[in-house]
């Protein structure tokens, strides 16, 4: 038998009921979590980012009601992930009126709880990004697994609704990795012969994250062999990936992020458990797995996923003065509403609208019905859009690169760079 | 009742029916029954379970078209999306949730959805963690004899 749990003074208040029926029950929540996870106190948070808010059916709105009557209010700066309907372009919305009246309301059930309306997966390159060492409560797989590794702030997993019971009471259960000694590597990837040039492009990181985190469950792979020059949004791609494939919640890649400077500091001076090679036959072999079916025709072209950032764009507009983008062809790009000013500022939406490219804000195409098609092959340079799509939206996927769906999305079919996955 | 007998009881059980029960650690308490669904890989619920009809959906996964309804769910451990506990959640409110969950490693995203169901419908299926060794035993006995039905109740895993 492990210690009980100890509570402060005040998170027995909470669980009494001094503080009103939603801390109470947010707090009974986060009992229960704590003695699942054999935690033995609870923590301050710093901030929280909440995924509740997207509608998966009518419970969703059963626990944000019970909440919000319970006098629920966020006690720490709260963010919240994509809902399930573009507030900016409701007219884009292909689902029911019904449909779309439920995801609004849960967005505003969220909104009543003090929480910020940003509505993003990737709030880390916009609206808060916690520091070293900062406790947090945070949850969305890619934020969670950008906000551990790359930021080196400290959330476990946290879902829908835990998300919330910590935002509402300020408080985490301390275990997992908010406790310095469990955020050890585990798992060390080596690569090994991939080529230079593919080292440095966008396509890789994805793939990578994909095979990492089919490697790795839940525990924490480390990456050894990856170029210093590697970006926040290759690292963004690769996160994304490795906890959709896995449960990855966080990754090291040495020389590159906060706590591996070195190999051994990443393992904290451990030997590796296992060891994997990164190959590029491995590569090639997830690369296959990542589409659903043959080259052919498409009918959908989407990016951002997690949400487009700045740098991102910057890279599009450059190759839509060169590409001329076939109607036929939908061009979804989703991003945040913080990008999308930074789009007007520097007069980049006039372009990108009158290039053929529609812009999503507040959700995307694999949580929304956004794609003009119901059935047909929607073409994606993300891993996660590429895994979710077929389940979520019923489309089949292709998986290229960036290049790869731009010159796509020119001729309505898919157009491969023959020499991307070559081995120089 | 004397420890000896009861010792001997049991191994004398054990070897000549083969093992029946097996203590596991309790997520969610509660009891459930029902036939054995055994996922060979983890699932995400989230673009893995249709919570309308409780049918597996992801189509990379080797068990695509099954149905966890009424059924004891055994899986690794979950995997992606933190959306899970809300399918969880939302299976449960519709009713096509399993009778029951066993992981072979504890998944705070499952036990929360289930924690939450409780909470908000009074209603939710037991989640367990069987230790490795026995988590492979019970999948075996389970693909060795299709249609086996197990019972979770509290800390035990038991065959009926």
């Amino acid at each position: 038998m492990t210690a009980a749990l100890r509570l402060s003074n005040k998170d027995q208040a909470m669980l009494d009921g001094d503080f009103g029926a939603a801390a109470q029950i947010a707090m009974r929540i986060l009992i229960t979590m704590a003695n699942v996870y054999e935690a033995q106190e609870m923590l301050d948070i710093e901030s929280a980012h909440i995924d509740g808010c997207l509608y998966h059916g009518d419970s969703g709105i059963d626990f944000a009601v019970k909440l919000v009557d319970g006098g629920a209010q966020v006690v720490v700066p709260t963010t919240l992930n994509v809902g399930a309907i573009d507030l900016l372009h409701p007219e884009d919305f292909q689902g029911s009126a019904v449909q779309a009246a439920k995801a609004q309301r849960l967005m505003a059930l969220y909104q009543q709880m003090g929480c910020q309306p940003v509505w993003t997966c990737a709030p880390y390159q916009a609206y808060q990004r916690p520091t070293l060492g900062a406790q947090i409560a945070w949850a969305e797989s890619n934020a969670i697994v950008f906000a551990n590794s790359v930021l080196g702030a400290r959330t476990n997993r946290y879902g829908d609704f835990i998300d919330i019971c910590a935002a509402i009471t300020g408080r985490v259960p301390a275990f997992g990795l908010h406790l310095k000694e469990n955020r050890c590597g585990q798992i060390l990837f080596t690569l090994e012969g991939i080529p230079e040039r593919l080292l440095h492009d966008d396509v890789l990181y994805p793939v990578l994250g994909y095979f990492i985190g089919e490697h790795s469950g839940n525990q924490i792979p480390v990456i050894d062999g990856l170029p210093s020059t590697t970006s926040e949004d290759q690292l963004k791609a690769l996160g994304a990936s490795s906890a959709t494939s896995g449960a990855v919640a966080m990754f090291h890649a040495v020389g590159i992020t906060p706590e591996a400077p070195t190999l051994a500091q990443a393992f904290c001076g451990r030997e590796p458990a296992t060891r994997i090679k990164v190959t590029l036959d491995s590569l090639k072999a997830k690369l296959d797995k990542l589409s659903t079916v043959p080259d052919g025709e498409i009918d959908v072209v989407a990016l951002g996923s997690p949400h487009y950032s700045l740098a991102e764009f910057a890279v599009l507009m450059a190759r839509l003065t060169e590409i001329t983008l076939n109607p036929e062809t939908q061009f979804v790009v989703c991003t945040n509403r913080l990008v999308l000013a930074g789009l007007k500022e520097r007069g980049w939406l006039a372009k990108l609208e009158s290039a053929g490219v529609q812009l999503v804000v507040d959700t995307c195409v694999v949580v929304a019905p956004i794609t003009r098609v119901r059935e047909g092959v929607l073409m994606t340079n993300s891993g996660k859009f590429a895994h979710y799509a077929p389940g979520n939206i019923g489309l089949q996927v292709v998986f290229g690169s960036l290049e790869e769906c731009l010159r796509s999305a020119e001729i309505g079919r898919v157009w491969r760079d023959k020499r991307l996955w070559d081995v120089i | 009742m004397s420890g000896e007998i009861s010792d001997y009881g049991m191994s004398y059980k054990m070897t000549i029916e083969r093992k029946l029960g097996w203590t596991a650690r309790v997520m969610v308490d509660g009891i459930g029954q029902g036939k054995a669904l055994v996922l060979p890989e983890p699932l995400s619920l989230w673009g893995g379970l249709d919570p309308q009809t409780g049918q597996i959906i992801d189509q990379r996964h080797p068990s695509l078209g099954q149905n966890v309804t009424e059924k004891v769910l055994l899986l690794p451990v979950g995997r992606g999306s933190s959306s899970a506990s809300s399918i969880l959640l939302e299976s449960v409110r519709v009713g096509t949730a399993p009778a029951a969950i066993i992981t072979a490693e504890p998944d705070g995203i499952l036990t929360l959805g289930a924690i939450v169901a409780r909470t908000l419908y009074d209603k939710a299926p037991p989640v367990v963690v069987l230790a490795a060794g026995d988590y492979g035993e019970v999948i075996k006995l389970v693909q060795d004899h299709p249609g086996t039905r197990l019972r979770v109740a509290g800390g035990l895993v038991e065959v009926i």
